[in-house]
């Protein structure tokens, strides 16, 4: 499998007023053609100040202080903003969370997605072609570029945000919570749409979201952030049939299962405030299994079988 | 929104038409002046009569053709010293709040000294200090309100700026040019027709007070406010009409114009709300 995007010993840290929060503190990983890798997380664990990093479009005060991105043949955290701004879109391309802002309601549909698509390089009458076939590829029939975005349903405004972001072929296409905002029919309809792009374009996907069992569900790989850290990655089944450390495990537990007669278990307590760090292994607090080791030294992430990163003093 | 709502206004129709009666007298004054407003085509100072409507001044001139040629220079003015002060301040008010940081923060600094001057000492100042004339004048004016409409429109901008469709412009590689004024610019515009309307009438007023004091035209070009000054000298003598018509047009103008701000205020008032 080809490697298409490498990211190597990322830290991103926003400078506040009150102080520095570590928001992304040295991951790692490689995202294959055609794969989509799953970060999990609660919020603020980083994993959306990560996606930004990915299109290093950090926002102001937060800076990445350290690692590469390589996408292809290039560093994205290197390139000159003229630069940047052809690969964004093209090359590595993002769909938000909230599919409700992420159209101007001044302007047409198609003439947005003709002028993006324009201003990457690609005649008017191409640019018309190129949003039709895309649009009635996830789904939606060709007319509703002729659309105002207050016409469309949410799930209808999600497909055209993932329309617009795979319609250059984008080696990796960044999603941030895309199902969030939407209900759960629409969800699985979102999630059955990415699916398919995903089997049918090759693009690599990396999904972002909160939510452990849609993750479990789709993505090829599943990396578990909390406070800023790798907890632990693996692929999908080694990591849904084995979870090292005790934070992916809790997490599991939280979901609720069909037929069982108790309540799901939950994790007590908040997660860390990243301005202020706890000493050692940042889920310590919470930790069930947390001794005097894990306040003391923070746990590198080892590759504890193969493909099975976990960063845990006690794993298992 | 539809342009017969603010037609139908009728603080905005009383407001144009005043303005419109001035306008054709700017357009159309050689064939409205019975007379030529430099030559003296009279005895002076006569009171108003069927032959001169408004008076003749103390060089035997027309008033009213005056009255009527004046309306071009303090249109012109006046109509400059907007478009300037409204393209200039807009234009800084976009790349300031969208870019925001350093460039932001000295600019601001920047409109928020003027701002601090009071507007009527500053136009002088700068006037005097660029030298008579009508345009320097209508420089002057401009500057003055400038940073009315920098912070009216950097403050929109701010709003807007994080808008999700924004971000999503930058997600997919539009450049900074397209952003501003594609995406921010058509949602932002509204402002300045009500920064527009609000600043016209003041700019008359600020007009006729450097015309006043000398700083647009040279004599004999008839001019209000400089009118209004020469006729000063004659009032005790009875002779009020030389004041009398000028300072009652720049009245009426100054009224048109607040006339249709008020209008407007009052309908994007209502549609904000």
């Amino acid at each position: 499998m080809t490697t298409v995007l490498e990211v190597e010993d990322l830290w991103v840290k926003y400078f506040t007023l009150t102080g520095v929060v570590n928001a992304v503190s040295g991951v790692s990983f490689k995202l294959g053609r055609g794969e989509m890798l799953a970060v999990v997380g609660e919020s603020g664990s980083g994993k959306s100040t990560l996606g930004y990093a990915l299109l290093n479009m950090v926002p102001k005060p937060g800076r990445v202080v350290k690692g590469r991105v390589v996408l292809g043949d290039v560093d994205v955290l290197k390139l000159s903003p003229e630069e940047l701004r052809r690969v964004r879109g093209s090359r590595i391309s993002l769909v938000f969370q909230d599919p409700f802002t992420t159209l101007d309601p001044l302007r047409k549909i198609g003439d947005q997605f003709v002028e993006f698509l324009m201003e990457h390089g690609l005649d008017e009458a191409s640019a018309y072609r190129t949003a039709r076939e895309y649009t009635e590829a996830v789904g939606i029939p060709g007319r509703v570029l002729d659309s105002y975005p207050h016409q469309l349903s949410g799930g209808q405004k999600q497909r055209v945000a993932i329309a617009m972001a795979i319609s250059l072929s984008p080696e990796v296409v960044v999603a941030d919570e895309p199902t969030t905002a939407l209900d759960v029919i629409v969800q699985r309809q979102i999630m059955d749409l990415i699916d398919e792009v995903k089997r049918k374009y090759k693009s690599s996907f990396i999904l972002i979201t909160h939510d452990l069992s849609l993750a479990l569900e789709r993505a090829d790989t599943v990396m578990v952030m909390y406070g800023g850290y790798v907890m632990e990655m693996a692929g999908r089944e080694e990591i849904a049939g084995r979870m090292l450390h005790p934070y992916t495990r809790a997490l599991f537990e939280s979901l609720p299962r069909l037929g069982q007669r108790t309540l799901p278990k939950s994790l007590p307590g908040n997660p860390p405030d990243l301005r202020n760090p706890p000493p050692g292994c940042v889920f310590h607090p919470r930790c069930p299994k947390a001794t005097e080791e894990c306040r003391r030294e923070r746990p590198m992430l080892v590759e504890a079988s193969r493909n099975h990163f976990v960063s845990c003093i006690h794993p298992g | 929104m539809e342009l017969s709502v603010y037609l139908r206004n009728p603080y905005i129709a009383a407001g144009l038409a005043i303005i419109a009666v001035f306008l054709a007298f700017a357009a159309l004054a050689e064939y409205i002046a019975p007379y030529s407003p430099v030559d003296s085509v009279a005895p002076p100072l006569q009171p108003p009569s069927p032959e001169h409507i408004m008076g003749t001044d103390n060089l035997g001139r027309d008033v009213f053709s005056r009255v009527v040629y004046g309306s071009r220079i303090v249109l012109a003015i006046v109509a400059m010293s907007i478009a300037f002060s409204g393209v200039v301040g807009s234009l800084l008010g976009l790349t300031s709040g969208y870019l925001g940081g350093l460039v932001d923060k000295v600019l601001s600094f920047v409109m928020d000294s003027l701002y601090a001057f009071p507007s009527l000492v500053l136009a002088i100042a700068l006037s005097v200090a660029l030298g008579p004339s009508p345009v320097n004048a209508a420089v002057a004016i401009a500057v003055v309100y400038i940073p009315t409409y920098f912070r009216m429109i950097r403050g929109q901008v701010l709003s807007v700026k994080n808008e999700g469709f924004i971000e999503q412009a930058r997600v997919l590689g539009l450049p900074p040019s397209r952003i501003l004024f594609k995406h921010i610019m058509p949602l932002v515009s509204g402002t300045l027709m009500v920064v527009f309307s609000m600043n016209s009438a003041d700019a008359i007023l600020t007009e006729a007070a450097l015309s006043f004091i000398g700083l647009t035209v040279q004599p004999p070009t008839p001019d209000w406010g400089f009118d209004l000054y020469k006729g000063r000298g004659f009032i005790l003598a009875g002779s009020w009409w030389l004041m009398a018509f000028p300072g009652l047009c720049i009245t009426l103008l100054a009224l048109g114009f607040a006339l249709v701000s008020e209008g407007v205020s009052k309908i994007t008032g209502a549609k904000l709300r």
